[in-house]
C-alpha cells in the first residue's frame, strides 16, 4: 500500500497533484497572510516559468543552449499586443479585413478616445503570435543549430540582440514605451487573462494550471522515445545518429518546441499585464532564463520550475533590489562551481565536500587522501537518485 | 546479390591515403573480417560504409542500393548497425534505456504522440522495452538492465552495446574491434555470442585485431595495408598469403 503510495507520488500524474496542490497551498497562505497583492508576481512568475520549462528541455534534454529565448517570449508577446491594438476600422473597406470580421478573427472595441476601432481577437492573435514565434525558431533553428557550444551561445545572443534592436527602434510597437492598453484574454467560463485586481485569484489559478498542462506535456515528451532519443544525442551525438536519431531534426523540434511555449508565456503575460515592453527581449533577461535553469539542474523540469517560481517571485517582489542582475550572476557562478547537476540534486554533505576539495590545497577528507572528497560525490549522487 | 558490396572507396585525410580504392563484398548470412596492422585505414573504411564520414570516390551498395551520401541516421534505419571501437554508451542513461535507443528505427512516436501520451504510443513503449529487454538477455546481460550504463565494466559495457546494436534488428552489423579490452574468458564468450548472432541471420563485418577471435568466426577476411586491400579469401587462405605474412611480420619472415 505504502509502496503504491510512493510509485503516485513519483509519477508524473502524481507530481502534477503535488504540484497543484502547492499552488493552491500558496494562494491560501496569501489568502491567511493576507497578502493577496502577492499573487500578482505569482501569476507574472507562472508566465516567466514557461520559458524556463521549454529551455530545461533543450537544455538538459538536447544539449543546447539558447541564449535568445526573451526574444521569442517577446515575439509572443508583442505579436498578440500589436495585434489586439491594431486599428484596421479605416480598411474596411478591404475585402480580406470584412472576411476577417465575418468571421469574428476582428472584432470592434472601444479605443482610448472613446471611437471605435477595429482589432484581432485575442484568441485569433494568440494563434497567430504563436505561429510567428514557430517561423522565427524554424528560421533561426535550421543555421544556427549547426553550431555547438560557445559557438550556438554567441549565435543566439546575436538573434536576441537584433530582435531587442527592432522592438527598441519600432515606432509602430511603441519604441522604448512598448505597448499599452492590451486587452484581458479571454477563456471558457467568464474567466479571463488580465483585467485588474479584480480578477487576481483567478489569474493566479490560470496562470498556473497552464503551468502545469506545459509540465504535463514536457514531461510525457521526455519520458517517452524522443525523450530518449534527446538523451542519446545528449550523451553521444554520433552514436545517436548511428542508431537511427535523426540528431539535426530532433534538436530543431525541441528547439521550436521551446521557442513556441517562450511565446506562449509573453503573449499571456502581456495580456495580463495588459502591456509589454522591449525590456523584455534584453539580453539580461536570456542570461537569467540560463541561470534558473542552471539552478534547477539541467534537464530536471521540477527542480526549474522550482527555482524559476521562487527566483522570479523574490526578484519581482524588488528583494534583489538594485542587485538583481547580479544576483542571478552571482547565482550562476555558484552553481556551476559547486553543482553542475542543480541545486536540487545537491546535498549538505556532497556540498561541504565539494567546497572544501576546493578551498584546502591539501587532501580535505579525513579518510585516504585524493580518493575522500571524489568518493563522497559520487556517493551523494547516487543518494539523491 | 552481396547484402553488402563496396566498390573503389577511396577518403584522404590531407596528405594521408587512408582508404585508396577498396573493393569487396559481403555475403548475406557470413561473416567477414576487416584485418590489417594499426593505421591500415579499417575504422575509415568503417565510417565510410556507416555513413559518419563521406568518401572521397566509390560507392557502398547495401542490397544493390547505394548509399551515397545518406546521413548515419538514414542508414541505421536501413538496416545496417554498428558498434564503435571506442565504447559509445550514453551517459546518465541505464543500460535497458540504452539498448531501448536502439530500437529507435523500428519505433515510431514522434513529439506530439510523446508530448499527448495517447494509448498507442503507450503500447509502443511497452513494446519497445521487450525488445530492448530480448536484446540485452541475448547477449547474456539481462541483469544488468536497471544499472547505469556507464558505470559498468568494460566487458559489460561492450555487451550493452551490443545489444543497443542487436536491438535495431540489422540486416548487417558492424563490429569495431569487439574483444579489445576484453579478457581471454569474454572474447571466448563473444566468440560464440558472433555465432549466435550469425544463426539469426544477422550479416556481420567486423574489424578486429585478435587473430584467434578472426579465424575462429569468420568465413571470409580481407587484409588492408595502408590503406589498400593485399588479400580477400577463407581464413586459411589469408594465413597462408605470403604477402600478409609481409605485412603483419616484416620482409625477413618470408
Amino acid at each position: 500500500m505504502r509502496g503504491r503510495t510512493v510509485t503516485f507520488a513519483r509519477s508524473r500524474y502524481g507530481r502534477i497533484a503535488l504540484f497543484l496542490g502547492v499552488v493552491v497551498l500558496v494562494q491560501l497562505l496569501t489568502a491567511v497572510a493576507d497578502k493577496p497583492f502577492f499573487l500578482t508576481q505569482l501569476t507574472m512568475a507562472a508566465y516567466y516559468t514557461l520559458v524556463t520549462a521549454g529551455l530545461s528541455l533543450l537544455m538538459g534534454y538536447a544539449g543546447q543552449i539558447s541564449l535568445g529565448h526573451a526574444a521569442f517570449f517577446a515575439i509572443g508577446g508583442y505579436a498578440s499586443g500589436y495585434l489586439t491594438t491594431v486599428d484596421l476600422a479605416s480598411s474596411r473597406s478591404a475585402s480580406l479585413v470584412a472576411l476577417g470580421e465575418r468571421l469574428h478573427l476582428l472584432v470592434p472595441r472601444v479605443d482610448l478616445y472613446g471611437g471605435e476601432a477595429l482589432s484581432f481577437h485575442p484568441w485569433a492573435a494568440f494563434v497567430l503570435a504563436i505561429a510567428l514565434a514557430l517561423a522565427v525558431a524554424w528560421l533561426v533553428g535550421v543555421p544556427v543549430l549547426k553550431l555547438k557550444g560557445h559557438y550556438l551561445a554567441m549565435a543566439t545572443l546575436g538573434f536576441g540582440t537584433i530582435v531587442y534592436s527592432v522592438l527598441l527602434a519600432s515606432q509602430r510597437l511603441g519604441a522604448a514605451d512598448g505597448l499599452g492598453s492590451v486587452p484581458p484574454f479571454p477563456l471558457l467560463g467568464g474567466l479571463a487573462v488580465g483585467g485588474g485586481r479584480a480578477g487576481r485569484v483567478a489569474n493566479y489559478y490560470v496562470a498556473w494550471v497552464v503551468v502545469a498542462l506545459a509540465l504535463l506535456v514536457l514531461s510525457n515528451l521526455v519520458q517517452s522515445r524522443v525523450g530518449r532519443a534527446l538523451r542519446a544525442i545528449h550523451g553521444a551525438e554520433d552514436a545517436a545518429a548511428s542508431m537511427g536519431v535523426d540528431v539535426a531534426r530532433y534538436k530543431l523540434r525541441t528547439f521550436v518546441l521551446s521557442a513556441a511555449l517562450a511565446a506562449v508565456g509573453g503573449s499571456l503575460l502581456t495580456h495580463f499585464n495588459a502591456g509589454i515592453g522591449p525590456g523584455e527581449a534584453g539580453v539580461m533577461k536570456s542570461v537569467r532564463y540560463v541561470a534558473i535553469v542552471a539552478v534547477g539542474g539541467m534537464g530536471s523540469l521540477w527542480g526549474t520550475v522550482a527555482t524559476s517560481a521562487v527566483l522570479t517571485f523574490l526578484s519581482l517582489r524588488g528583494y534583489f533590489g538594485t542587485l538583481d542582475d547580479a544576483v542571478f550572476g552571482g547565482v550562476l557562478i555558484l552553481v556551476m562551481l559547486f553543482s553542475p547537476d542543480g541545486v536540487l540534486r545537491l546535498d549538505a554533505r556532497g556540498a561541504v565536500a565539494a567546497i572544501r576539495a576546493r578551498l584546502t590545497p591539501l587532501p580535505a577528507s579525513p579518510r585516504e587522501p585524493g580518493g575522500g572528497a571524489a568518493e563522497e560525490k559520487h556517493r551523494s549522487k547516487g543518494v539523491a537518485r | 546479390m552481396s547484402l553488402l558490396e563496396v566498390r573503389g572507396l577511396s577518403k584522404r585525410f590531407g596528405g594521408l591515403h587512408a582508404v585508396r580504392d577498396v573493393s569487396f563484398r559481403v555475403e548475406r548470412g557470413t561473416v567477414k573480417a576487416l584485418i590489417g596492422p594499426n593505421g591500415a585505414g579499417k575504422t575509415t573504411l568503417f565510417n565510410l560504409v556507416s555513413g559518419v564520414l563521406p568518401p572521397d570516390a566509390g560507392t557502398v551498395l547495401l542490397r544493390g542500393e547505394p548509399l551515397d551520401g545518406e546521413p548515419s541516421h538514414r542508414i541505421a534505419a536501413r538496416g545496417l548497425s554498428r558498434t564503435f571501437q571506442q565504447i559509445r554508451l550514453f551517459a546518465q542513461m541505464t543500460a535497458l534505456e540504452n539498448v531501448m535507443v536502439g530500437v529507435h528505427p523500428r519505433s515510431r512516436a514522434g513529439f506530439v504522440a510523446g508530448m499527448l501520451h495517447l494509448p498507442s504510443t503507450w503500447r509502443e513503449e511497452k513494446d519497445v522495452e521487450r525488445r530492448a529487454r530480448e536484446a540485452l538477455a541475448f547477449v547474456g546481460a539481462g541483469e544488468l538492465a536497471d544499472a547505469d550504463a556507464t558505470s559498468l565494466s568494460y566487458g559489460q559495457q561492450r555487451a550493452v552495446e551490443l545489444a543497443r546494436a542487436l536491438a535495431a534488428e540489422p540486416e548487417l552489423l558492424l563490429l569495431d574491434e569487439p574483444a579489445a579490452g576484453l579478457n581471454m574468458r569474454e572474447t571466448a564468450e563473444l566468440a560464440r555470442l558472433i555465432g549466435r548472432i550469425r544463426e539469426r541471420g544477422v550479416t556481420v563485418l567486423i574489424v578486429e585485431h585478435d587473430m584467434g577471435l578472426v579465424m575462429k568466426v569468420s568465413d571470409e577476411v580481407a587484409v588492408l595495408s595502408y590503406g589498400q586491400k593485399i588479400a580477400d579469401a577463407t581464413p586459411r587462405a589469408v594465413q597462408r598469403d605470403p604477402e600478409v605474412i609481409r605485412v603483419y611480420l616484416g620482409d625477413d619472415a618470408c
